[in-house]
């Protein structure tokens, strides 16, 4: 496709130097992810990097995924949720009640969270958006009201959920296509139709730059981005493909979602009002945003995701467990800002929170695997918080 | 006192440059001990500078020239150190905390303490003398909040007693206060002058200056320009104060443009708005607006008249409260509650503050040119990137926006092609009503000419326009009409053949009858 274009003109492409420089923000975070990671792989010997231990963590940290997804659009709008811990626990036990004591068929009884969800978000988002108290109180309210009611209707745990509710979160794609070698065959063609979907995406975008004559980033950056795509994809599918059960179900629910809200965020009128808003309210409204609409739909969907959340957390724990969600809020707002997501709001990206959720889950397993006692990751955890926004801002500052 | 012939203050050849504009020139000011002195000039003209120099608001060294305050040179580092030699300044803006009481805000920050214990006997009496002094007959304990505009005027008076005052300076102190009220504070200041102490006056209500001020200097492009005697053997007439302020030459140029007049496209009848922190405050007061398709109409007037908010409460209701009126467009009465409506219906604004109300200044330039009319490029909610790109590149090159691409941070551009980011972003919501505020302010003089150039190109276009500027010469020069504003209401219309400064700051100046004596 570079045949035509082979050359580009000086002021449509940058140069490489000028184009990192740049993007300095999003690399930063990925190259930090993977030095992370390395330095874990180096000191576990190998531990970290095993198959059935990568699948474990995506399994681990499926909620942290659902919830950052929801987290970072509020954050971008400029409000916060403090309560999604307990909205976790508070479905989550509806949803074991619905399917252990009032007979309702396990799939419908993950739609209806999915809803109750929705409905405790228009909740919320009515006192923010139509009300106007901020969405710190809230929540911080909502933290309260609906631990305090998944305590009154769960009681301590409600136990004993049937097998394939609970695949939902431990379970993988049923092997249907037997194996190749070793490795299992299903896994391996979602993760052939995922790198060709990155490589198609990727080339069609780029042609449409092209067939516009618009500026893009060096044919370089644009090569190497496609071939480390492909290859984190390539090495991740390896591993989970020789891993004991092969593809997580969960994985899928997180992948479609991240795609899902990407494109939302990245493509929509929705999307666009969102961060209009968070990068200038006033000029948003002035430009006929409906901001209280926004606002509400922010909380709904948020509330949506938690009810994914509390569907996963459920059936990974078996049991609806009152207690369930502690500090949920907290993984889910700290992988946002570790991702890169402005603590002002008006800039962050889904994908951006997904980088920052696994710096997180990475950071746990790695330190448990390596015996560091639960109160020294908590230290190293806040610390990694703190020193990732003083980056942000530094560099913001920098660029000033 | 009386015998006392130099000057309180002398200030002598200041400039005070600010990156790219020289905001000041080699202004001279002399103020006699004991009398009232009103600076006068227009919007931008330099006068609130000035007096940030003078209270210390901008340091020593920021500067350059001397201030003399009584016969000593004085290098103020901060606000306080003018205050304490009896320098006290009340700006536009009232710097009162509303949940404190009046006499915790007449000591802020001065506070009756011992060892950082305070006294509040001593605070609520000494506060009581001095709302006394002012005319004030309110509780010291009242909270700021419960008193109105007009007696929170007093409270910022009796503060700068309780500081000693010796040379008060006011800016604009009337401008937000009704008639009543602005009499009230005039025969304070005289009161005050009596006790001797001095004071300086901003204000551009040329009546009350003719009735309270003893000396008058005429501030005009960062340069003082004279200073008349009030008093002296022959009066000062209103009209000789304006040929003062406004008497340049037009520096700057203006295309030439012969306007297509057609129908008309916008009427506005009897509008009327308050405002919404004092629904009892009429801000804008049964205006009649009508602008036709290829036409340029401009609103002139000075701060305060109402021309901001007469658009802004057009355009889907942005401002004001209790709006009673009807808009209309091509004859059709339109009711346009929320700004989607208006937008809707074709008519855009452009804020006179783009970096508040106009742009997202961390987004890049393709989506904000988008950002008012994004189902223009959106099909079932989902925007066509690239067709946003392709359009907003349009729209760069047809502005001449300098800038390496639609990529680019619009916060990282100049003044003047943020602006024309702005009219981008109102020309791709394709509006018929073109509202545009101050649509030159804080842009270069070359920049100036461009946007002059899109407006009349736009005008050809068909599109009804609606100028609202402070800069006379501009109107003049862009305009095939104009209104003249003050107080709210519309005072004058003038076509552009008969149009002059002098005529139009008639107007803008023309007080409501019975007005301050």
């Amino acid at each position: 496709m570079s045949a035509s274009k082979s050359e580009p003109s000086k002021n449509k492409s940058e140069s490489l130097g000028a184009y990192l420089g740049g993007n300095l923000k999003q690399y930063a975070m990925i190259a930090a992810l993977v030095v992370i990671v390395l330095f874990f792989q180096f000191q576990t010997d190998g531990l970290m990097l095993l198959p059935n231990n990568v699948a474990s963590l995506i399994q681990q940290n499926a909620y942290v995924f659902i919830l950052t997804i929801g987290m970072v659009m509020i954050i971008v709008a400029g409000h916060i949720d403090l309560s999604v811990g307990s909205v976790v626990a508070f479905i989550g036990g509806i949803s074991a009640l619905m399917i252990m004591q009032w007979d309702v068929p396990w799939p419908a009884a993950v739609l209806l969270s999915i809803v109750l969800g929705g409905i405790v978000g228009a909740w919320q988002g009515f006192w923010v958006a139509y009300v106007g108290i901020p969405a710190f109180i809230v929540t911080l309210g909502g933290m309260l009201l609906f631990r305090g009611l998944a305590i009154y209707f769960v009681g301590t745990t409600v136990g004993g959920l049937p097998s394939g509710f609970n695949s939902l979160a431990i379970g993988a794609v049923p092997n249907w296509l037997g194996f190749i070698g070793n490795l299992d065959a299903v896994t391996v063609v979602i993760g052939v139709v995922a790198a060709l979907g990155l490589l198609i995406g990727q080339f069609r975008t780029r042609r449409e730059l092209v067939k516009n004559e618009l500026r893009m980033e060096p044919f370089a950056a644009f090569i190497g981005r496609i071939v480390v795509g492909i290859a984190a994809i390539a090495y991740v599918t390896y591993l989970l493909a020789s891993s004991a059960d092969g593809m997580p179900i969960v994985l899928i629910i997180v992948g479609v979602l991240v795609l899902l809200y990407s494109f939302i965020m990245g493509n929509t009128i929705f999307g666009r009002h969102v961060y209009a808003m968070g990068g200038n309210l006033s000029a948003a409204m002035l430009s006929g945003v409906k901001t209280k609409r926004v606002n509400f739909m922010l909380f709904v969907n948020m509330g949506l995701l938690a009810g994914v959340a509390a569907v996963v957390t459920t059936a990974r724990a078996g049991s609806a467990v009152a207690a369930a969600g502690q500090n949920y809020e907290l993984d889910a707002i700290a992988a946002a800002f570790i991702g890169g997501t402005a603590v002002n709001g008006g800039v962050g990206k889904v994908t951006g929170a997904i980088v920052g959720a696994l710096i997180m889950g990475v950071l746990n397993m790695g330190l448990s695997i390596m015996n560091v006692s639960p109160e020294w990751q908590q230290v190293i955890k806040g610390l990694v918080l703190i020193i990732a926004v003083a980056f942000d801002i530094l560099n913001k500052r920098r660029g000033k | 006192m009386a015998n006392d012939t130099t000057p309180i203050l002398e200030m002598r050849g200041i400039t005070k440059t600010f990156p790219g504009v020289k905001a000041l020139q080699d202004v001279t000011l002399s103020v006699a001990r004991g009398e009232v002195h009103a600076i006068c000039g227009e919007n931008g003209a330099g006068k609130s500078t000035l007096m940030k120099v003078l209270s210390g608001v901008y340091p020593y060294g920021t500067y350059d020239g001397d201030i003399v305050f009584e016969g000593e040179t004085s290098r103020f580092k901060t606000t306080r150190d003018s205050e304490d030699v009896g320098i006290v300044i009340i700006h536009q803006e009232l710097a009162l905390s509303p949940y404190l009481s009046i006499a915790e805000n007449i000591f802020l920050g001065n506070e009756r303490a011992k060892g950082g214990v305070i006294n509040w006997a001593q605070t609520n009496k000494q506060a009581a003398e001095l709302l006394a002094r002012v005319g004030l007959s309110e509780a010291p304990d009242t909270k700021i909040m419960d008193i109105g505009v007009g007696k929170q005027q007093l409270v910022e008076i009796a503060k700068a007693l309780s500081k000693k005052v010796k040379l008060l300076i006011l800016d604009e102190p009337t401008a937000a206060l009704n008639d009543e009220d602005s009499a009230h504070l005039l025969e304070l200041i005289r009161q005050l002058k009596a006790e001797g102490i001095t004071s300086i006056i901003i204000s551009h209500k040329l009546n009350e200056i003719a009735a309270i001020a003893d000396s008058t200097t005429i501030i005009r492009d960062g340069q003082s320009i004279e200073t008349m005697e009030m008093h002296g053997a022959e009066p000062v007439s209103e009209d000789r104060i304006i040929r003062a302020m406004v008497g340049r030459d037009l520096a700057t140029r203006y295309p030439d443009h012969t306007p297509t007049i057609g129908e008309e496209v916008l009427r506005i009848e009897n509008w009327t708005v308050h405002h919404p922190n004092d629904p009892s405050r009429v801000v804008v007061d049964q205006a009649n607006v009508t602008v036709r398709a290829g036409e340029i109409v401009g609103i002139a007037g000075l701060m305060g008249a109402g021309r901001t908010e007469l658009a802004m409460s057009v355009f889907g209701r942005s401002w004001g409260t209790n709006i009673s009126g009807k808009v209309f467009l091509h004859g059709k009465e339109v009711n346009l509650k929320t700004v989607d409506a208006a937008i809707d219906a074709g008519i855009a604004y452009a804020t006179e503050d783009r970096k508040h109300y106009g742009l997202n200044l961390i987004d890049d330039i393709k989506r904000n040119t988008s950002a008012a009319k994004l189902k223009r490029i959106a099909k079932l909610g989902v925007v066509d990137a690239n067709r946003e790109i392709t359009m907003a590149e349009q729209f760069r090159k047809d502005m001449k926006t300098k800038a390496s691409s639609v990529d680019m941070v619009v916060g990282k551009l100049s003044g003047g092609n943020q602006q024309k980011v702005v009219l981008s972003k109102w020309l791709f919501a394709e509006p018929e009503v073109l509202i545009l505020d101050e649509p030159s302010r804080g842009i270069d003089v070359g920049a100036k000419y461009e946007i002059y150039e899109i407006i009349n190109k736009l005008a050809d276009s068909g599109k009804a326009v609606l100028v609202i500027s402070s800069e006379l010469p501009e109107l003049l020069g862009i305009c095939d009409r104009i209104y003249a504003m003050s107080q709210g209401r519309i005072t004058g219309q003038i076509d552009k053949a008969e149009a002059t400064q002098e005529g139009l700051m008639r107007y803008m100046t023309q007080e409501k009858s019975g007005a301050t004596r």
